[in-house]
């Protein structure tokens, strides 16, 4: 049974869409509910996943079976989830019900569509997470650009298809590249003894350093696309502006961890060598991303294309926090990716909520919104602290936990400069939140608006639930991704024969201390009570 | 001097030719007692007749054997490359009949046309002797020629057809006195003798002759790929020829193109690959790359299309340069994903059109995939195959090809490839974008959707997405028929 869960998961949207070819296109009702019990139902199946797991570094819930046997290539359909996937697969599958759901009102044009590319865009998410053989990550990789593509180009805003296109050609270009690099890796591989393409293949190989920059260099391009660190991510804004509000959730939430995860699971631990030689370019363009991103937000006019700016400061924090390659950083950052899965995928749902009331999203056309709607402002209030990283919520544990990994390692200074990025940030989205909710309600549009509906407190709630949840008590999601994370800490230092020269000061908190005396988080603990691991309500 | 001999006769070797040409022949006969409005049976029939040249052909897979002295050879590379001809045959045949309706040119000799170039393809992949590559290439070229003009009252079809003879005549001449250099050094034409006799004789750069002979025959064949830069011919006779006819083109008569290039290169002059990957390496860059920028600027889809066939020539090319066994496999199993995809593409253009070719702008699909969604989708699945995107039978192709070239050493030849292909993903979603972003500006008045079309339709479909799923099985054949 627990061979065939990641499979049944990855596949059931797929099932989906078949399903959904069949129901009558002017039946909304039916495809959008249709739609939501798929991706509850993909929920559904993966908690045994979050209940099941083992605590260590192994992969786990493992299917491997021949897939593709020619010539000298050997492909597996090899899928398995470490402590490193297991939470990224839970967030999307716990973000897509969402997902859906905030599309009940905004889409009413071509729904069946729209359905089948969300369902399809999950296929593509999940199978990317949970492929542990390079050329499978490749495919699914490559097949989640299709849908996000048209659901940007076909119901986004105005801008649409610049976005669309521009969106899908730079993706194209890095993972391209990418691929080049792979089939480069296989036949070096070859020639040490590897056989197929399966990840684990290729973390022993001893590559020689010209070549490991060279990889590197692929990868990281890829995936820094992706993530997207500055200067590569001139697309972000474009996609995010236009994208419909599904759309855009689902990008900040899911789509741009492709990025980071890539780095934790291919880049970081396949070119040690590599990794040595490029963490400084690599927090330097963090640390710029951070700051340019900040300062940029904070002249956007346009709530979404704030919020969009807010995601690259964002991740840039996650990138700091993996290259500081020590624990408290890798933890950090892994959950600072949650973290902003489910902080930004509320609040680009609360800029929908607006703007499907009002169609416009211009700050200047707000002001004292917390009068008309006081449900609403709370929970922005809650989302904009979560995002601001307020001690209590989810943001604090993992931006406070990079910090500290990155202060202690080689990184130190690129962490100074950073940290007045968690400054920023706090101006940047306070001073939104105090012109579009606070301030006299003058404007006479505003005066009608109507608080938010039980439809959409009910996709507000699990998303604050979790806010307080990670932020209170996040030890389940730490220790489970723990143990992997140091294998990939202990894989991307050069190995062992150089190792002891290099990075002495990595480790100042003993390692054994980490798991329960998380520095974070002591405050929530008696707050909540150790329930679920999953910790979905 | 040898004594003149009769050389064994193995008719067996040729069996799928003398079926093709015998119902070829026939057909010519039963189309004079046909009535104008019933031409499309002969459709029918012509498929039928390549239904049983598969027949006598698929049993002979696995097998390599010898006819005629040495001049034809069935062997799997052979069968390979013939199957592809015969499929993309069939294809092009179903989307015939209804276009030439359309078009009022309802000519019954276009079947016999086909089959007969056909023919001429499978000569070029089995022949051993230069000069039996010749004759198949002639049978095809001007069995081409005709078909490129076949619209008689369109005065594009007529340039197309005469730029084509001119061009073609131009670079078969170019082919032939390759041919007569070659067979001036080295005394012989068969492709095996050739290859004996340069290992004996060593690489010298003294024999100037045969490297002249070389030269000549890859500019004589870079015409027929169409290969930068000798690819000036293809936009002109593409957009001109009828479309059906651009689809078969553009497939069938490009893979024997390389059929033949191969055997020449990759057999009899063996020796030299040093310096011909060199040669076909600049030949490969060019092509893809002038390819792909002229087609980003191209407004009529069918140049598009013609753009994105030198293009993807250019990646055959690439696998071509590497000359391993990863990179020939790729180029045969490349060459089937394209058969399917490119006719695939080609068909929905055809129903797009209107009479006197016209709506072949990229402009005339805004909102196609909202009228008639499913053959929107089939489009989507095409396009994206063509831009190599997964999971399409496009992607596994370039994979392949790409990976032959990583193997043998060309990282820059597989990286300028995919910077390429990346280049190519934005034409090709620009049909996309006008098909399902941007509201449709008028009715279509379209071909009705014949059942041929279904299940030519249908065959791309299953043969762009099977292959792209679960390749194992095709790659296996595609690898058991390289040349090594």
């Amino acid at each position: 049974m627990n061979e065939v869960i990641l499979s049944l998961m990855t596949f059931l949207p797929l099932l989906g869409v078949f399903i959904l070819l069949f129901i009558p296109s002017n039946n909304h009702g039916l495809l959008r509910g249709f739609t939501l019990l798929v991706t509850v139902l993909t929920f559904l199946v993966s908690i045994p996943l979050a209940t099941g797991f083992v605590t260590n570094a192994d992969y786990q819930f493992i299917l491997n079976m021949p897939w593709i046997k020619a010539g000298p290539f050997r492909m597996n359909y090899n899928v398995g989830i470490d402590g490193i996937s297991l939470w990224l697969v839970m967030l999307t599958t716990f973000i897509m019900p969402i997902a859906v759901l905030s599309t009940w009102k905004a889409v009413d044009q071509k729904v069946k569509g729209y359905m089948a590319c969300l369902l399809l865009l999950e296929v593509g998410m999940l199978g990317a997470f949970v492929s542990l053989d390079l050329f499978l990550f490749y495919i699914f990789w490559e097949v989640m650009l299709i849908p996000m593509y048209f659901i940007i180009g076909i119901w986004g805003g105005k801008n649409r298809i610049y976005a669309a296109v521009k969106f899908f050609i730079y993706t194209m270009v890095g993972s391209l590249l990418m691929l080049v690099a792979i089939i480069a890796l296989y036949f070096k591989g070859m020639s040490a003894g590897v056989t197929d393409f399966s990840l684990l293949n290729f973390f022993g190989l001893n590559l020689d350093p010209v070549t490991q920059t060279w990889m590197f260099l692929a990868f990281a391009l890829a995936f820094a696309i992706k993530v997207p660190m500055f200067p590569l991510h001139t697309w972000l804004p474009d996609a995010h502006t236009e994208a419909p509000t599904a759309g855009s959730v689902i990008l900040a939430a899911v789509l741009l961890k492709m990025g980071t995860y890539g780095y934790v699971r291919f880049a970081m631990p396949l070119f040690p060598n590599a990794v040595e030689k490029f963490t400084p370019l690599i927090a330097t363009l963090a640390v710029i991303g951070i700051i340019y991103a900040s300062l940029v937000a904070m002249v956007q006019e346009d709530v979404k294309k704030l919020v969009a700016y807010s995601s690259v400061a964002h991740l840039g924090f996650v990138m700091i926090g993996l290259f500081s390659l020590n624990q408290m950083g890798l933890q950090g950052g892994m959950l600072q990716m949650l973290n902003h899965g489910v902080s930004t995928g509320a609040l680009f749902l609360i800029v929908g909520f607006i703007y499907e009331r009002r169609h416009t999203r211009l700050i200047t056309d707000f002001g004292g919104l917390s009068k008309q709607m006081p449900i609403f402002a709370t929970i922005f209030m809650i989302v904009t602290f979560s995002s601001i990283g307020l001690p209590g919520t989810n943001g604090f544990v993992g931006e406070f936990l990079v910090l500290l990994g990155s202060f202690e390692s080689s990184l130190r200074w690129y962490t100074v400069v950073a940290s007045s990025g968690v400054i920023l940030s706090a101006v940047y989205m306070l001073w939104m939140f105090q012109r579009v909710m606070f301030g006299k309600l003058d404007n006479p549009k505003n005066q009608k608006l109507e608080d938010l509906s039980g439809r959409e407190i009910a996709i507000m709630l699990p998303l604050i639930f979790m806010i307080f949840f990670m932020g209170l008590y996040p030890k389940p999601f730490i220790d489970r991704m723990a143990p992997a994370l140091d294998k990939v800490i202990q894989q991307s230092r050069i190995r062992p024969a150089i190792a002891a020269t290099v990075q002495p000061v990595m480790q100042i908190t003993p390692q054994g201390d980490m798991p329960e005396g998380n520095p974070a988080a002591p405050e929530g603990q008696p707050a909540m009570p150790a329930g679920k691991p999953a910790g979905h309500p | 001097m040898d004594t003149i001999a009769i050389p064994a006769i193995n008719l067996a070797v040729i069996a799928p030719e003398v079926v093709l040409s015998v119902v070829a022949m026939a057909l010519l006969l039963i189309n004079v007692f046909v009535k104008g409005e019933q031409k499309g049976y002969l459709g029918y029939l012509s498929i039928a007749g390549i239904l049983g040249t598969l027949f006598t052909l698929i049993p002979a897979w696995g097998s390599s054997v010898e006819g005629f002295s040495g001049t034809v050879i069935q062997d799997n590379f052979a069968i390979f490359f013939k199957v592809i001809f015969l499929i993309s045959a069939v294809m092009s045949i179903l989307i015939t009949d209804k276009y030439l309706e359309r078009e009022g040119c309802n000519q019954g000799e276009i079947y016999p046309l086909i089959l007969f170039a056909t023919v001429g393809m499978m000569l070029m992949a089995s022949g051993t002797d230069l000069m039996t590559i010749f004759l198949g290439l002639e049978v095809l070229s001007v069995s081409l020629y005709i078909l490129a003009g076949f619209n008689r009252s369109n005065i594009k079809s007529n340039e197309a057809g005469l730029k084509y003879f001119l061009l073609g005549a131009f670079s078969t001449g170019f082919l032939l006195y390759g041919m007569a250099l070659t067979y001036g050094a080295t005394g012989t034409t068969k492709i095996a003798k050739i290859a004996t006799y340069i290992s004996i004789n060593g690489v010298s750069s003294s024999n100037m002759m045969l490297v002249a002979g070389m030269l000549l025959m890859a500019t004589g064949f870079a015409f027929k790929i169409a290969a930068a830069p000798f690819h000036m011919w293809t936009p002109d006779v593409y957009e001109g020829a009828p479309t059906p006819m651009t689809a078969f083109m553009s497939v069938g008569p490009k893979a024997a193109g390389f059929a033949a290039f191969l055997r020449v290169f990759l057999v009899a002059f063996a020796a030299f690959k040093p310096e011909w990957s060199n040669l076909l390496w600049i030949l490969a860059v060019l092509t893809m790359t002038i390819g792909n920028i002229t087609a980003l600027y191209q407004q009529n889809i069918k140049r598009m299309l013609a753009y994105s066939s030198i293009a993807h020539a250019g990646y055959i090319l690439v696998g071509f340069t590497a000359g391993n066994a990863v990179g020939t496999a790729g180029i045969l199993f490349y060459m089937l994903s394209y058969a399917f995809m490119n006719i695939g593409a080609f068909a929905i253009i055809i129903l797009v059109g209107k009479k006197g070719e016209e709506n072949n702008n990229v402009s005339d699909y805004a909102g196609f995939g909202y009228k008639h969604p499913l053959l929107g989708i089939a489009m989507c699945i095409f396009l994206f195959s063509l831009a190599g995107i997964p999971p399409a039978a496009g992607f596994i192709g370039k994979f392949y090809l790409f990976s032959g070239a990583i193997q043998a050493g060309y990282i820059w030849l597989a990286i300028i490839g995919v910077l390429n292909s990346a280049a190519s993903v934005y034409y090709y979603l620009r049909v996309m974008v006008f098909m399902y972003f941007k509201d449709p500006v008028e009715d279509f008045a379209w071909v009705k959707l014949t059942p041929a079309f279904v299940i030519c339709l249908l065959i791309a479909v299953i043969g762009v997405l099977v292959p792209g799923v679960l390749p194992g099985l095709f790659l296996e054949l595609a690898q058991k028929a390289v040349l090594m």
